[in-house]
């Protein structure tokens, strides 16, 4: 019922592990089914040099925040912010449909991360 | 290397060679309708009737008390909706537990919206239920106890006997879905308490698509659908020939040695528990001992279940499990919920139901690949805490 690339992303999940002393970490939980989903990033000159996940969830939600590390490392913040939970899922080559909602976790985990880093800034 | 174990026995079991043989001549050349008076009808009504007396012989039963149906779920559905149709004018209430296959629970819920008063008595633990709770909620309207003979997710074996005298005691029918227990248990309906049995073939190397209904002479069900005046018109609709052959030869076989079977499976079973609780973070659902020979249910913590069943499908493994992420309702399983379960362990429950075929090479092959797995997993956890 998954596309290979899911099954790819998930049998080699990218960039999957905790992150030292990140910039931002971004932790949303799942209101459906209650997994939860953490994004660490790392921010050198507005460019997202590093992100990394944890994620407790099934195979989709799994992929979906591999698969969004791949596309958000080395983007500036703004770029990064435009992503949307359409942008993930589409890149993994489309979800069954009571799957969406493990996709959006990502792109939301991705933003809150990027809020938790701009927060940090500003209190510095 | 790819491996192919099948571990997944409680959803369905492959059909079996002899059943299959003896079922081909009936999709073929042996085409007549049962119900025909003329040559042609005569065979496979003969062979009706004698698939009929095999499921009576298995059961401890007389064959006019075996009736056909589509399945378990069809005869849950007979059995709960049948008396109740049969009985409204008696009483209205039915009692039934919290961990019943949907094919039973949904049935009652929707009399109970339906003019009819139910009671869900609740499980322990261990997902039993307590004979006396069923003692007190019997009332003077009740007209049926339905309790599940073993629990299709954790295994659980109800103390039905005990029901079944309660129940007979006090006069209200008693109807148990033992579609996971034929094969595993024996029974012999002349001497247990039981008024109304449910079993589905493709749960003991059967085809699908049949089932029965035991109903104790003079038990009072009504029909559900209207038609002919097959299976004694409980039950109308032109049977399913070659599947109804295959149930008889496939309870035929599946009933012989229960004990000896049961034991054997019970060892295989106790391996693959003892090999799963040595992982860290691991628990037992259901009861240690008073459980299906071939059901391990276990919770690993800090991982969800469907990315257990994907890794392990990678491993050549076939198991299931009650996780939300599961269910496609996105609602953990009702019956982990009963035993208490918070949502993180129904999250990570795993159930392998072993049966014929499963070997002790397979079962720790499957504790190592769960190793692996279940450590590859955690890593990337976000609520795994070393
Ligand atoms: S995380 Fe539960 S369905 Fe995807």
């Amino acid at each position: 019922m998954y596309s290979e690339k899911v099954m790819d992303h998930f049998q080699n999940p990218r960039n999957a592990g905790e992150m030292e002393s990140p910039d931002g970490v971004g932790e949303v939980g799942n209101m459906k089914c209650g997994d939860i989903m953490k994004i660490f990033i790392k921010v050198e000159d507005d460019l997202i040099s590093d992100i990394k996940f944890l994620t407790f969830g099934c195979g989709a939600a799994i992929a979906s925040s591999s698969v969004l590390t791949e596309m958000i490392k080395g983007k500036t913040i703004e770029e990064a912010l435009a992503v949307s939970n359409k942008d993930v899922a589409d890149e993994l080559g489309g979800l069954p449909a009571p799957k969406m909602h493990c996709s959006n976790l990502a792109a939301d985990a991705l933003h809150k991360a990027i809020d938790d880093y701009k927060n940090k800034s500003k209190s510095t | 290397m790819t491996r192919d174990i099948y571990m997944d026995h409680g959803a369905t079991t492959p059909l079996k060679e002899e059943v299959l043989q003896e079922m081909l001549p009936y999709l073929k050349e042996i085409h007549g309708n049962p119900s025909s008076l003329h040559r042609f009808g005569r065979e496979p009504r003969k062979a009706l009737e004698k698939a009929r007396e095999r499921v009576a012989s298995a059961l401890g039963a007389e064959p006019e008390e075996i009736y056909f149906t589509s399945g378990g779920t069809e005869a849950n559905n007979l059995a709960i909706q049948g008396v109740a149709r049969a009985l409204a004018s008696r009483g209205r209430h039915i009692i039934t537990s919290a961990v019943e296959h949907h094919a039973a629970l949904d049935a009652v819920e929707y009399l109970g919206s339906n003019g009819f008063e139910v009671t869900f008595l609740p499980v322990d633990e261990y997902g039993m239920v307590d004979p006396e709770e069923v003692s007190s909620a019997i009332n003077d309207g009740t007209i049926l106890v339905t309790i599940m003979t073993a629990n299709n997710e954790v295994g659980t074996l109800q103390p039905v006997e005990e029901i079944g005298r309660i129940c007979r005691a006090k006069g209200v029918y008693f109807h148990t879905d033992a579609v996971q227990a034929i094969g595993h248990i024996p029974f012999n309906m002349e001497q247990m308490p039981i008024d109304m049995l449910s079993l589905s073939a493709h749960k003991f190397y059967g085809p699908k698509g049949v089932g029965a209904l035991y109903v104790r002479r003079k038990t009072r069900v009504h029909k559900l659908q209207f038609g002919g005046g097959q299976e004694r018109k409980l039950r109308p609709g032109t049977e399913n020939v070659a599947g109804i052959v295959g149930l008889g030869k496939a309870i035929e076989l599946v009933t012989a040695n229960v004990e000896e079977k049961s034991r054997n499976l019970s060892r295989l079973r106790d391996r693959l528990v003892e090999g799963l609780l040595e992982l860290p973070d691991v628990r037992l659902n259901g009861h240690p001992t008073r459980r299906l020979p071939g059901n391990v249910n276990v919770s690993v913590f800090y991982v969800e279940g469907e990315s257990l069943l994907l890794s392990l499908d990678m491993k050549g493994i076939a198991a299931s499990s009650g996780s939300a992420c599961t269910s496609g309702s996105l609602e953990p399983s009702h019956v982990l919920m009963a035993i208490g379960l918070d949502h993180q362990a129904a999250q990570g429950s795993l159930r392998f139901t072993l049966g014929e075929g499963n070997t002790e090479e397979e079962v720790d092959y499957t504790t190592e690949a769960m190793r692996e797995v279940v450590e590859r997993l955690r890593k990337m956890s976000s609520v795994y805490k070393k």
